[in-house]
């Protein structure tokens, strides 16, 4: 019996990864290569006037690349056209990019951008996002009469409670820094870039772009890519065509490499968010209307603002039934570095706000938090703020009887008085998180996945879904392997080159497994079909099928599930094609001599569906959460004067294994019936829990409220001394 | 002299006795990377904060961004190329370990580091000394959760 899926499968790429011969861009030798720098703005706006060339540097050793050599659009090729991939005269963030150097060696080239001084008029920045009245998008969703319930509060049967949230950015912080090898283009006009990424066909659209060329004309190969988190969504897109820009002007292949400080100064980080709720309750706890206000910033550019607000909103209401809902979204523009794609993707700022406000109704009404959440959320049948009726896969009731069975927390007094200078506390988390894309967008996008049978009888599969650790390679040979029943060692999956792989569409949005993984399952039951039943091993009969001249190609072009319905003018109908859910408990420790926060325990009862490699679930749920961990409490990530101020590893902390709770994770699995063996997302979702679960902890350990994370020492200090006046210290 | 002014050094990598000619204050990791062709100790951030670029010096975990390459003269240096390391590597591949793989190299080597001094010390394998052992080595994939687990059972492997 196959064993494939819901086993435990060697990683393809493992071997190569313990050992070190894993080749990571900066790893590739590459002939005749020189390295490309970036001169950059120094202020958050201006007005770009020239530049300053020192003399007293010999110019003729490097290649200089400005806008004019850009033979096509002058684009970052993404949802909307408004950021160049040079700066020619308007400055809109820090860090914009100005020029590409090129030189023979690193040496060279550092002696060469410090020669360089950009001439800017520096003009007056918008750093607020609260102040900021230029909108890169507006989302509105509306559900009942919010109004007419309001207007019946009467401040017992039906109350009104209110509560501000905010979250500061996040930076993902990829142990490997971004880069890109490019190559001048070859007699047919071929440009050639390889790289750190998570979506090569992203690449290949900017490309084709910036240089007015059709896409066989814009090769992109990922290179072995070491951890992405979102931050390697969009951003590959403008690297890749600065340098490929200079490998055209140089006419030799440019290496470009950033190193740790420029990474962290340029590229997205999470969006900042303010969030705003006003909720009426009956006194018994069940939600009768939420109005909610979603704030992003943006930063200077669109990027993929609009998407990541989409996502926000759709999650903004939790996941709990409401009968009134009225949600409203802005992602507004600020002279910040763009914002832009991070693990959970809107969603964990807007998880943190709502359940910090299910806390706060729960403190008003004289209830226990998990109380006040098992009276509203969402159970099978029930139906969403855009409303979805939720009729598949939904493990609400599971994850919470789970997590209920395992810490118990439902029989722990929270916010009971304490004494003490080590103050402990309990916190829950209940949450959903949207698998695939938003509404239509799997359906426009029309994902292509491909496989075929070598002369061996093996299976190749073709899809330009990126290994970037998260185990795409793992989990399609375990679907491959169990939809065809041969062995996992049969199973080649093809390099993420856009001359070799269709496009199975960008690597994000939890949606590779239940989406690119469901169309390889069906791939697969087509050539079960083609090859044929028999006594012999998959293999022996796949072999016998290719000699005989059998066409083994098949092309599965992605198809929502029937019945799906979406209006992106309205905002209603069916948001995704299902939802993870999850719960999660935090265990604190907190000092009233540091107001350091010690997290010693994090519970996590997820529903996937089905976990199609087990080991590889629980660490994509222990990854996300600690990330999440880091997110609540110890990610400092500030801005000043448009500049991220944590602008090197010492300062910019992500936690150690010092810092990691003990982790329990409780797999359950409530099939999805139109994921691949019942799979939904994963990669996400556990991002969105432990901020609002660590806040909860906190509060209960000492009885303040926080509303904005992270939730460092200081702030805790602040609020304690704002919530005990009289204290001495 | 000038310290860019490239030095003799003669040194033992991986086993081998090697003659490197290298700037005296270029750091270690470049002469491994750039000189060497030994791309498995990889650059996270070029400060000592991450440990991506662990190496053993003398059998002493170092950060090989900030040794500067004279100071290995005379010295036995191992990276994840040499031998030794098998029994580290297995456990990180059977538990879950490497996810991306960019921290796996320094991570691996710091692992065999901390085996072979509870060795030396006649000191037990557990959890607590892992995590402080692991905790100059950064991975921002798994939450560690694996990665302590891969350690402890490469304990129980290594005689």
């Amino acid at each position: 019996m196959n064993r494939s899926v819901g086993g435990v499968l060697a990683r393809p790429e493992g071997p190569a990864k313990v050992t070190g011969r894993a080749l990571y861009v900066a790893d590739l030798r590459v002939e005749g290569a020189w390295v490309a720098g970036t001169v950059r703005s120094n202020v958050a706006r201006g007005r770009l006037l020239g530049f300053d060339f020192d003399p007293a540097f010999d110019w003729k050793r490097v290649v200089i690349a400005g806008p004019e050599a850009i033979p096509g659009a002058n684009l970052v090729a993404m949802i909307v056209d408004d950021q160049p991939l040079l700066c020619a005269d308007a400055i809109e963030h820090f860090g914009e990019p100005l020029l590409i150097v090129a030189a023979e060696t690193p040496l060279t080239l550092r002696a060469a951008l410090a020669a360089i001084r950009p001439r800017i008029e520096v003009r007056p920045a918008m750093l607020d996002m609260e102040a900021s009245e230029q909108l890169f998008k507006r989302i509105a969703i509306d559900k009942g009469d919010v109004e007419a319930v309001f207007a019946a509060a009467d401040g017992a049967a039906i109350r009104v409670l209110e509560g501000t949230y905010r979250t500061d950015t996040q930076e993902q912080m990829y142990i490997e820094p971004q880069g890109f090898v490019a190559w001048p283009p070859d007699a047919n006009g071929t440009i050639a870039v390889t790289g750190s990424m998570q979506c090569p066909y992203y690449v290949q659209k900017s490309l084709m772009r910036a240089f007015g060329v059709e896409a066989h004309n814009a090769r992109v190969v990922q290179a072995a890519t070491g951890g992405g988190f979102g931050g390697k969504e969009d951003y590959p897109s403008v690297l890749a065509c600065h340098a490929a820009l200079m490998a055209r002007v140089c006419g030799r292949p440019i290496r470009m490499l950033y190193d740790r400080h420029e990474d962290l100064a340029v590229t997205p980080k999470r969006h900042p968010s303010r969030v705003r709720h006003r909720t009426a309750v009956a006194s018994d706890g069940r939600l009768l209307a939420m109005d909610i206000d979603v704030l992003l910033d943006g930063g200077a550019y669109t990027t993929l603002s609009p998407v990541v607000l989409s996502r926000a909103c759709i999650h903004a209401a939790g996941a709990y039934r409401c009968e009134n809902v009225r949600i409203r979204g802005r992602a507004v523009a600020t002279n910040h570095v763009p914002f832009g794609a991070f693990r959970g993707f809107g969603a964990p700022q807007v998880c943190f706000a709502v359940e910090r406000q299910m806390d706060r109704i729960a403190v008003a009404l004289g209830l226990h938090p998990v109380e006040l959440r098992l009276c509203n959320m969402l159970r099978r049948g029930d139906v969403t703020a855009t409303g979805q009726v939720l009729e598949h896969s939904v493990g609400s009731v599971e994850v919470m009887d789970e997590i209920l069975a395992r810490t118990k927390i439902d029989r722990h007094p929270w916010r009971a008085q304490q004494t003490g200078n080590v103050r402990r506390g309990l916190g829950l988390a209940f949450f959903f998180h949207g698998a695939g894309f938003t509404g239509s967008g799997e359906a426009l996008l029309k994902a292509r996945v491909a496989v075929e049978l070598d002369r061996e009888g093996c299976v190749i599969v073709r899809s330009a879904s990126t290994e970037f650790g998260q185990g795409t390679l793992t989990m399609f040979t375990a679907i491959v392997a169990q939809a065809l029943g041969c062995d996992a060692r049969d199973v080649i999956i093809a390099d993420a080159d856009t001359q070799g792989v269709p496009n199975s569409g960008p690597t994000v949005a939890s949606r590779t497994c239940m989406i690119v993984g469901g169309s390889l399952q069906k791939a697969c039951a087509e050539l079960l079909v083609r090859v044929g039943p028999g006594p012999a091993p998959f293999r022996e009969r796949a072999r016998a099928f290719v000699q005989r001249g059998g066409d083994s190609q098949i092309e599965i072009t992605y198809t929502s599930p029937p019945g799906l319905a979406w209006d992106d003018a309205t905002y209603r109908g069916d948001a995704y094609p299902a939802y993870g859910w999850a719960a999660d408990v935090a265990e604190v420790e907190v000092s009233l001599d540091s107001f350091e926060v010690r997290v010693k325990r994090f519970t996590s009862a997820v529903d996937v569906g089905k976990a199609i490699q087990p080991q590889m679930v629980e660490g994509q749920i222990e990854g996300g959460s600690l990330q999440a961990i880091g997110f609540a409490h110890l990610e400092a990530a500030t801005m000043k004067h448009g500049q991220f101020q944590q602008n090197r590893m010492a300062t910019c902390v992500i936690p150690t294994t010092l810092d990691t709770p003990t982790f329990d994770v409780a797999l359950i699995e409530v099939p999805f019936e139109h994921g691949p063996f019942g799979a939904k997302g994963v990669g996400e979702l556990p991002m969105d829990g432990g901020a609002p679960a660590i806040a909860s902890a906190i509060e209960d350990a000492l009885g303040i409220h926080m509303d904005h994370m992270p939730a460092t020492p200081e702030r805790l200090l602040e609020a304690w001394l704002a919530a005990h006046p009289k204290e001495e210290l | 002299m000038s310290v860019q002014e490239p030095v003799d050094l003669r040194c033992t990598i991986n086993g081998v006795a090697r003659e490197l000619r290298a700037a005296p204050l270029r750091r270690l990791l470049d002469v491994l990377r750039d000189d060497l062709g030994l791309t498995g100790t990889k650059e996270g951030c070029g400060e000592g904060e991450c440990g991506a670029c662990t190496v053993l010096v003398n059998g002493e975990p170092v950060n090989s961004c900030l040794v500067p390459v004279c100071q290995v003269d005379a010295c036995s240096v191992t990276t994840i190329e040499g031998s030794g390391f098998e029994g580290v590597q297995a456990a990180f591949l059977e538990h879950g370990g490497a996810q991306c793989g960019i921290c796996t190299p320094g991570m691996i080597v710091m692992t065999r580091a901390w085996l072979e001094e509870r060795s030396r010390l006649g000191a037990a394998v557990d959890l607590e000394s892992a995590r402080k052992a692991l905790a100059g080595n950064l991975c921002r994939c798994t939450g560690y959760a694996k990665i302590l687990t891969s350690a402890l059972a490469a304990a129980a492997v290594k005689p």
